[in-house]
């Protein structure tokens, strides 16, 4: 018994201090990111007062449409700031955003004027792209998310499908991790996804990104149980 | 925009859309003989085509010698004051438009493009088909679809309602409904 222990402490004192650091680091991370998955499956309950900064990610053509439709029946004075991004090649989202807020303003009196922004951000790989140079701008659409979520550290975060809301919910996961910011997240499967979740969609659900997933078909409420079947939005 | 305007009773437009990027297959086979004649045999008398950015530029007709007249276009910002005008939508398989012409309560059939790398679009179409919403073609399929469709047998799509989704977000935030 002795021995043992001796023998174990001796074997602990050849490996090195910086290699224990990282073993235990690595295990409380790892805690820590079960227990964000954890909470953030479950209904938000130390909402701080008041209304949330939100994000809302837009995407071309059929989503932003989708996308505007459901913040048409939100309660839009819990939700704001409103920050919307779109990518910096599609100039159709943002114009369409901007329309809605403005009606928005034109409909609300003059003391429950809110703020609301609208940015750009490089995609990652535009269609027809090699793959060679796509590691650069992967890189730089990486660097460039990650400075505009230091800037709007949103408490919600609304998405849709475009592949521009990876990085962007991959990075407001590592902000709840490190216990930066809290955010919400949550992904309405497009209604043009009828058997399978589309890429965006899958890796949300599956590496347990988004808080909520909501799909608009049974079919995929069946095949993906813990999505939440909504019936259509459009 | 004074083109919509001019429209008269007698008139039954048949539009077709591309969307925003190009689909030669669909606006080739709207301008085929075949294809005309079919449409113009079922009593429609204008063909419009919005063909963006599309290279096959079809052959415009003023309809005077007793058959289909023809027009096109690449892009307008009105694309709804042209669904509106129509008496049978023809479209890509693009979530936007067929909402809008669903709404619209417009006979629809879309024309899904095998092109496409990623083809989810086709699982709509095909749903909505499968659920008598409206007619799915393929572009070498479109006439014998045009041919054997009965705009009256479709049935008028239910819009949905976006405020469930806006509850469960709203309960999840622990906000407290009035």
């Amino acid at each position: 018994m002795e021995n043992g222990s001796s023998c174990f402490f001796s074997c602990v004192g050849f490996l090195n201090f910086p290699i224990l650091l990282i073993i235990g680091a690595s295990t409380l991370l790892l805690f820590r990111i079960l227990y964000v998955i954890h909470r953030s499956s479950k209904q938000l309950h130390n909402r701080p007062p008041g209304p949330l900064s939100t994000l809302i990610i837009l995407g071309s053509g059929g989503h932003t449409a989708e996308m505007l439709n459901l913040l048409g029946v939100m309660q839009m004075d819990r939700f704001k700031p409103r920050y919307y991004i779109a990518a910096a090649t599609d100039n159709m989202s943002l114009q369409k955003a901007r329309v809605m807020e403005d009606t928005l303003k034109n409909k609300a009196e003059a003391d429950t004027i809110c703020t609301s922004d609208f940015l750009q951000i490089y995609r990652s790989r535009e269609v027809g792209q090699s793959y060679i140079t796509s590691v650069g701008t992967t890189l730089a659409a990486l660097a460039h998310a990650l400075w505009l979520m230091i800037k709007i550290r949103p408490q919600v975060i609304l998405c849709n499908g475009p592949g521009t809301c990876i990085p962007l919910c991959a990075i407001a996961f590592v902000f709840k991790v490190f216990g930066i910011r809290w955010s919400s997240i949550f992904y309405v499967e497009s209604i043009a996804r009828v058997k399978r979740l589309s890429l965006s969609g899958l890796l949300l659900y599956k590496l347990r990104m988004a808080d909520q997933v909501f799909v608009q078909w049974p079919q995929l409420k069946s095949k993906y149980p813990r999505a939440n079947y909504v019936g259509h939005l459009m | 925009m004074s083109e919509i305007d001019d429209i008269s009773e007698s008139k039954s437009v048949v539009f077709v859309t591309v969307g925003t990027t190009s689909f030669d297959a669909l606006v080739r086979a709207v301008d085929s003989q075949e294809v005309r004649e079919a449409l113009f045999r079922k009593g429609y008398t204008d063909l419009v085509i919005q063909m963006g950015r599309g290279s096959y530029i079809p052959s415009k007709s003023n309809g005077e010698d007793g058959s289909l007249s023809v027009d096109y276009f690449t892009f307008s910002p009105s694309i709804a004051e042209y669904l509106k005008s129509a008496s049978l939508v023809i479209s890509h398989a693009g979530s936007g438009s067929i909402f809008e012409t669903l709404r619209l309560r417009k006979p629809l059939i879309v024309v899904v493009n095998e092109d496409l790398m990623d083809n989810h679009q086709s699982e709509l179409a095909e749903e909505l088909a499968e659920r008598n919403h409206l007619f799915c073609a393929r572009p070498q399929t479109l006439y014998e679809t045009i041919s054997a469709m009965d705009p009256n047998s479709l049935v008028p799509y239910q819009p949905g309602d976006a405020t469930p989704v806006a509850k469960f977000i709203n309960r999840f935030l622990g906000f407290v409904d009035e």
